[in-house]
């Protein structure tokens, strides 16, 4: 008895101890590590404490208590009773009962239309991104790119200018090394130069990761790889579809523009993708 | 002081009869009982350190240049919500602490959830009369997750953010109601302004209170049922054995209150969890290396990266990829979850209610299920690290995944079927323990009582209560009302009832109640 009283008040003690601590550190201007250790001592001193307790001090043992196997239901016909001697008025008032389950549908119903204003109509939007014919491509710094700005074998990010940052318009420019016959249709392409969207047709993370020894794009979160020389076919991975081709060409200035739009839905499907 | 308090509460409200039965309640003990309590305070921690967070987390995507105290962040262009969390990491005194506690109590409550989950999945404990608990139940696991999942995506750095996309896609690939739902629940084409108020408004109301809520019903349906208990020579269906709430079992569970707190907080301040300022602010076009996401979403992961590239496109619509992986998978999962009990009550035909619970080997088809499930989930968790597998045994990606897509479909069956036999040999074999059976009993057809002769078995005696010796007795205590007591001296055990009864016809009647087959001898 004497020995766990004693290490009881220890527990107690030390968790007192570490408190004191605690606002000298928070005090003193905080440590992350020391006041996770303290508050975890001022805690656990309580916790060892009480264990301690209940085991040292508190009388032990075990109480048996009876329990219902099933639940008592001697009630329940009074209940049944009670509920059908109320509801047989209601019973008899057929049209009164039906008129107020109608109107607690139709508010209900008509409750659930404000849910609606939670988000835009969904319409085309997916369909389209913001390039548009004659946008140039440019980098998320807003500066456009001539071709003999692309080292070979190498690919940048870019947006179309005025929409820098944007998630769906984000597209990778890749100049294919020489030898290699850039995919898709010729007039697609500007000197070995190709575009293809960022975003992968698997979940739409974007495909940040270029394989200079295969030119393949490969998605960091669920490997979906994707082949550029075969007009970024998917090789592995989950990904069903390619990453959709961004027709490219030159401006006057020699700097690449788009020649449209994507000409089809960019990222993951969806049921209606057309 | 306490009495005069309590007079005052009762002379008001009554209900010092209600006091007097749940001071006296009787809780069985059993270490495996303590999983839903580490829960349950695992809520409370993660409440208290929550509203701690609220006061400094600023959940708005509003961009601004940080000019806080980390070095390497300073002068980028973020979003206020990444800044506040990098300044309540580092420039908020015991800020870090309490944050990476709130983490780590998110952890603790998920991980504790399941484990509860596969203990009461396991020993049966779902059964009538608890089905509607375990609904409630597998709903506290499904906030839980929720609550984990937008708790992480809050601060908006680069790593949550590339999570919440794949969430948007997941919404996206749901059949016809899917572009609508995940453009109300988003605001709009991902990444909308809208998401992280709203999920910050999710995460600190909507579900916790829901969470609240249900743990209450939870508690309050374990107390008006009682807990089960595990078999034992005193245990019956009709009787409950165990520490009294007052003052024994108050103390050891207030005990695991402060126990589970001193863990989080000692691990909030000595193990980073979830460090942002490393992962850098989200934008939609940047990825980090490659890097995994919080581990109660992994199998999740694990199944989207495994699966196979399929989809099916037919009459101008199409059910894309992540649909089955990402949304198929777990609704099967929680959904033969939220149905189980009424599936096993109507293949094995027993309906009738259960306070004892199973051992695995008792249903083995129960136990080969559950078996098949679980490998089934960690497997497509082991799935979710194919990237840093395939790092540390120097192999390609392509390689670990074409393993795992074979694995994960074969091995979770042959588990089950290896589980089946060995829990009807167990059974058979009458072993009290595991490691006591003889390892050929597995090998030979389950039952056979020739095979098992064969080993030196002996097929299970019947289990039934055991009352050789036993008896109750009722007595009249010092405060001259009346209590009883079951005695076995074969086993040298004796327990008191829990209360006091007015006379001694109410404690011989509780009595038989609780041992029904037990002779009583009236006086002693």
């Amino acid at each position: 008895m004497n020995r766990g009283r004693g290490l009881i008040l220890a527990a107690f003690g030390a968790s007192m101890a570490a408190s004191i601590g605690v606002t000298v550190v928070y005090a003193l201007g905080g440590q992350p590590q020391i006041e996770g250790v303290l508050l975890g001592v001022a805690l656990g001193g309580i916790a060892v404490g009480l264990v301690l307790f209940g085991h040292r001090v508190l009388p032990g043992g075990h109480f048996v208590q009876a329990r219902d196997v099933v639940p008592p239901t001697t009630q329940r016909p009074e209940v049944a009773a009670s509920f059908e001697e109320g509801a047989e008025p209601i019973e008899r008032r057929r049209l009164i009962a039906t008129a107020f389950a109608g109107s607690v549908a139709l508010l209900g119903a008509a409750a659930v239309f404000p849910i609606r204003s939670l988000g835009t109509r969904p319409g085309r939007q997916l369909d389209h991104t913001s390039w548009r014919r004659g946008l140039r491509a440019v980098t998320n710094a807003g500066r456009p790119l001539r071709v003999d700005g692309l080292d070979p074998d190498s690919v940048v990010t870019v947006f179309p200018e005025g929409h820098e940052g944007s998630a769906d318009s984000q597209t990778l420019l890749i100049r294919l090394p020489g030898g290699i016959t850039p995919p898709g249709p010729r007039d697609w392409t500007v000197n070995g130069v190709v575009a293809f969207s960022k975003i992968c047709t698997h979940a739409g993370c974007p495909v940040g990761l270029y394989q200079t020894d295969t030119q393949e794009l490969f998605c960091p979160c669920h490997q979906s790889t994707f082949s550029v020389p075969e007009g970024a076919r998917p090789t592995f991975g989950p990904a069903t579809r390619p990453l959709p081709q961004l027709p490219i060409g030159l401006d006057d200035d020699g700097f690449i523009i788009a020649l449209s739009d994507y000409t089809e839905p960019v990222g993951p499907g969806f049921w209606n993708r057309p | 002081m306490i009495s005069r308090l309590a007079r005052w509460i009762d002379d008001r409200i009554g209900g010092s009869a209600f006091a007097e039965s749940a001071l006296s309640k009787v809780f069985p003990d059993h270490w495996s009982f303590m999983l839903g309590e580490i829960a349950l305070y695992s809520f409370v921690v993660l409440v208290v350190t929550g509203v701690f967070l609220t006061f400094f987390f600023d959940p708005s995507v509003a961009e601004t240049t940080y000019q806080g105290g980390y070095d390497p962040l300073r002068g980028e262009t973020m979003s206020e919500a990444y800044r506040s969390v990098v300044e309540l990491s580092f420039d908020v005194r015991a800020g870090l602490v309490m944050r990476q506690a709130h983490h780590w109590a998110a952890f603790t409550m998920i991980g504790s959830l399941v484990l509860h989950l596969l203990r009461v999945f396991f020993t049966g404990a779902f059964r009538r009369p608890r089905e509607i608990n375990w609904l409630v139940g597998v709903t506290l696991l499904i906030l839980a997750l929720a609550n984990g999942f937008t708790g992480y995506s809050l601060p908006d750095d680069l790593l949550s953010g590339m999570g919440l996309r794949i969430m948007y896609s997941l919404v996206l690939s749901v059949p016809v109601i899917g572009t609508w739902v995940a453009f109300l629940l988003f605001g709009g084409e991902f990444p909308d302004q809208e998401i992280i108020p709203r999920l910050f408004v999710i995460h600190i109301m909507i579900v916790p209170a829901a969470i609240a809520v249900l743990i209450a019903v939870h508690l309050a349906l374990i107390w008006h049922q009682k807990h089960t208990d595990y078999a034992g020579r005193d245990r019956r269906e009709s009787n409950v054995v165990g520490p009294k709430l007052w003052p024994t079992y108050a103390s050891f569970s207030l005990a695991l209150f402060f126990a589970v707190f001193a863990v989080v907080v000692t691990m909030g301040g000595l193990v980073q969890v979830n460090p942002v300022w490393l992962y850098g602010p989200f934008r939609p076009s940047e990825v980090g290396p490659p890097s995994q996401p919080d581990w109660f979403v992994g199998w999740l992961e694990g199944a989207l990266r495994i699966f196979p590239p399929w989809e099916i496109r037919a009459f101008g619509y199409e059910i894309p990829n992540p649909f089955y992986p990402g949304v198929l998978v777990p609704t099967v999962i929680f959904g033969g979850l939220y149905l189980w009990p009424f599936l096993e009550a109507r293949f094995t035909g027993d309906r009738g209610p259960h306070h004892l619970l199973d051992r695995a080997r008792d249903h083995p088809v129960r136990t080969a299920f559950g078996v098949t499930a679980l490998s089934f989930v960690v497997l497509l968790q082991v799935a979710a690290s194919n990237d840093l597998l395939a790092h540390g045994f120097d192999a390609s990606v392509a390689t670990i995944t074409w393993i795992f897509r074979i694995v994960v479909p074969v091995v979770p069956p042959l588990l089950g079927w290896f589980t089946y036999r060995l829990m009807t040999a167990l059974r058979a074999s009458g072993a009290e323990r595991f490691a006591e059976m003889p390892l050929r009993a597995v090998m030979r057809p389950a039952g056979d009582a020739e095979a098992l002769a064969s080993v030196g078995a002996e097929p299970a005696a019947v289990a039934g209560p055991t009352t050789d010796g036993a008896e109750l007795t009722v007595y009249a205590a010092a405060d001259g009302r009346w209590r009883w007591r079951y005695r076995d001296p074969a086993d040298d055990i004796e327990l008191d009832s829990n209360t006091s009864y007015v006379t001694e016809q109410l404690a011989a009647a509780d009595a038989r109640k609780a041992y029904p087959e037990t002779p009583l001898v009236r006086n002693r």
